[in-house]
């Protein structure tokens, strides 16, 4: 029976791996990723889980041995955050184009430079193109319970793709929790052995990774991209079954409080609970404010999001990241072109927050709130807007 | 001597095995040495092997989407993670035959990439697989340049030959550097088998192949593989070439089984290096002064080998 314990959410994202019975983990140390990779080592050394693990030499070379792992035929697993997932960047695409159904934890941290080891998006933001499912925790259950679905999608037969699980660095992956943790049993009910459709087997010869023609190119992009936008029947389902086994539904975008609302707050990751404390506050007030979350991140989520938002006028969108010289953030982006063709669309306000570690507090999101009510009767002089920079 | 080796006879010219892991119908150059090499070393290592290709040459010409000259299971990555994709493959496979999700049988893990992707970019993963101890053999196919993006110097370019970047002119006479020892990189990571070979020298190519396939633990064979495009050689000279970079000491024969040199082809009246250069536009601009130098770098690494192999010229 699954119990209820206080835990490192970076160990439940590695006890979630050992219950997935992973064949094999490529580990190289990044902070705030090393705590996964540790409790992964040990319980290898300990013999609680029969598992190849391979110290690699770098984070390329990680996710290089991940892809031979895996298409060998084997339930592959790895962690990275930040540089070591830039550093991965020309591999990462690699893994959904030979259909690799990898499955990597990201704790996601600011990218150099100035060097910073601490927690926003812009790692993982600078992987927007690389075709993997992406998903995004808010707490360490989810963590948790995003690390199964992750196996568990990545390996079905209709998706085949390989899966980002994010969580926010330190301040998610460092923090401990009251967390359910399933028995093995369980996870077995949800969560099949692996059968590889293809494989690397001397009795069956395959060829993978092959020259792309001018005339065959495209045709593998789009299957890759077509791959990955039907991909999303099986992350709801998947959601759907893990729910009615375990009484935990999740969806791909979260609603709260936007009943009646007149500003909704868009957010993603750990950030979200601080938010849902500030609505609450604003609420008490009476401001008519709500706040909806993405869960589920790639393949974007449209129509779902749509449905969240509908009739709301303002939309006050919070990046984790800088797009330096860009129109907006990279949530913002993706937002307002999802909206650009819908009548009557809100306005999004775009605003950059929390970079490299920098706290986001309920003041914080009082703030953006606020703005968003002002720029919705006087439209803003700037595209976007970075919160909480301190005059130097 | 290693005890996967002892029963090990040798493959002889009236017996080789038939069947070809490369097969023929690959879009190589004409006279191409490098392919000739690989396919003859695939033949030795044999049917039930995975190969994991780095980007060049080599996975270029034999894997043009819908055609594969592959008839073994083939992977191709990257250009510079060969041999960190094959640690990847060779640890699932021993972990999934543990736990006998697969059939228990030896399969070889063989990770082939070009002098670039071994000296150059991809001596890092190559270095950590071979740290890591995984079993599997790497074949550097080493034609002395990054010959699949139009003949530019790699680290394993030999000293003062002609390449793209590294052109003779007013101030320069082609690469200014010695050729990188990669072999001898592979030694210093305590390996228990490293050998240099030549498809002039077919039946040894095949006998060290098929030994670094045997050997439990990594296995580093470094192949001399002559281009005829890069090298500005007739299409027919591939084996003469490779033949007289023996006979030279350009390219000595060796093995080193668990860090003892054993020179397979003492060459003990070498014929001048000049007849090896000759041959090559690439080494078309040097001055007598210059071949003179080379003579002497080569018979100084010579000496070196000698003395590492306990023997006396």
């Amino acid at each position: 029976m699954a119990k209820r314990i206080g835990m490192e959410v970076s160990i439940a994202a590695s006890e979630a791996v050992k219950l997935a019975d992973v064949d094999l983990i490529a580990a190289y140390p990044i902070t705030p990723q090393t705590h996964i990779v540790e409790h992964l080592s040990e319980v290898v050394a300990d013999g609680e889980l029969d598992a190849a693990f391979v110290p690699v030499e770098s984070e390329h070379s990680a996710m290089s041995c991940c892809i031979g792992s895996s298409a060998a035929g084997a339930r592959t697993f790895t962690a990275t955050s930040s540089q070591g997932l830039a550093l991965m960047h020309e591999i990462l695409f690699i893994a959904p184009a030979m259909r690799l159904p990898i499955v990597m934890v990201v704790a996601n941290r600011a990218l150099s430079g100035p060097i910073s080891i601490w927690n926003d998006h812009s790692d993982i933001m600078s992987e927007q193109d690389i075709a993997w499912i992406q998903t995004f925790a808010e707490n360490g259950q989810e963590v948790f319970d995003l690390v199964l679905h992750a196996f568990r999608v990545a390996e079905d037969s209709k998706v085949l793709l390989p899966v980002i699980v994010n969580l926010d660095g330190f301040t998610l992956s460092h923090v401990i929790e009251p967390i359910e943790i399933l028995d093995k049993a369980e996870v077995d009910k949800y969560l099949p052995p692996y059968k590889p459709k293809v494989r690397l087997d001397p009795r069956k010869p395959v060829s993978m990774g092959m020259v792309g023609i001018p005339e065959i190119y495209t045709e593998a992009k789009k299957a890759t991209d077509e791959a990955l936008i039907n991909s999303k029947k099986v992350v709801l389902k998947a959601w759907k079954e893990f729910g009615d086994l375990f009484g935990r539904y999740y969806n791909p975008v979260e609603s709260y409080k936007t009943e009646g609302a007149e500003v909704i707050l868009i957010t993603m990751g750990s950030i979200s609970e601080t938010a849902m404390t500030a609505i609450d506050k604003m609420r008490e007030k009476g401001m008519p404010v709500g706040l909806v979350r993405f869960r589920l991140w790639k393949p974007f989520p449209a129509p779902e999001f749509k449905k969240a938002i509908a009739g709301v006028q303002t939309l006050a969108v919070v990046d984790r990241a800088l797009s330096p010289g860009g129109a907006c953030g990279p949530v913002a982006e993706e937002i307002k072109a999802a909206l650009y063709a819908e009548r009557g669309r809100p306005k999004v306000y775009n605003f950059i927050a929390g970079l490299g570690g920098r706290d986001v507090t309920v003041e914080n999101f009082e703030e953006i709130v606020s703005k968003a009510f002002t720029y919705a009767k006087k439209r803003p002089k700037q595209l976007y807007e970075m919160i909480g920079v301190r005059e130097i | 001597m290693i005890k996967e080796l002892e029963n090990f006879k040798g493959f002889s010219a009236k017996k080789l095995p038939l069947a070809d892991p490369l097969a023929s119908g690959h879009r190589a150059c004409q006279g191409c040495g490098e392919v000739l090499a690989l396919k003859l070393a695939m033949k030795a290592i044999g049917m039930n092997s995975i190969v994991v290709s780095a980007t060049g040459c080599m996975e270029i010409i034999t894997s043009t989407f819908p055609q594969t000259a592959w008839n073994v299971p083939w992977l191709h990555v990257a250009f510079e993670n060969a041999a960190a994709v094959a640690s990847g493959t060779e640890a699932a496979l021993k972990v999934l035959m543990r736990k006998g999700k697969i059939p228990q049988k030896h399969i070889d893990v063989v990770a082939i990439g070009g002098d670039g992707a071994t000296a150059d970019i991809g001596l890092q993963s190559l270095s950590g697989a071979m740290e890591r101890g995984h079993d599997f053999v790497y074949i550097c196919l080493d034609n002395e340049a990054y010959m699949n993006t139009g003949v530019q110097r790699s680290s394993s370019t030999p000293y003062g030959a002609m390449t793209t970047t590294s052109p003779p002119g007013k101030k320069s006479f082609g690469q200014a550097t010695k050729k990188k020892n990669v072999p001898a990189i592979a030694v210093a990571h305590n390996i228990p088998y490293v050998a240099t070979a030549s498809p002039a020298y077919f039946l040894d190519l095949m006998n060290k192949a098929k030994k670094a396939a045997l050997v439990k633990g990594p296995a580093y064979l470094h192949i001399y593989s002559s281009c005829p495009t890069g090298w500005r050689h007739g299409g027919d000279l591939a084996i003469e070439i490779s033949k007289l970079a023996v006979e030279t000491n350009v390219f000595p024969l060796y093995e080193v089984i668990e860090g003892k040199y054993i020179i397979n082809r003492k060459i003990t009246k070498p014929k001048p290096v000049a007849e090896y250069l000759k041959k090559q536009g690439r080494f078309r601009h040097l001055t007598d002064d210059l071949i003179a130098q080379i003579q002497r770098q080569v018979d100084e690494e010579y000496e070196k080998l000698l003395k590492l192999a306990g023997e006396t010229a």
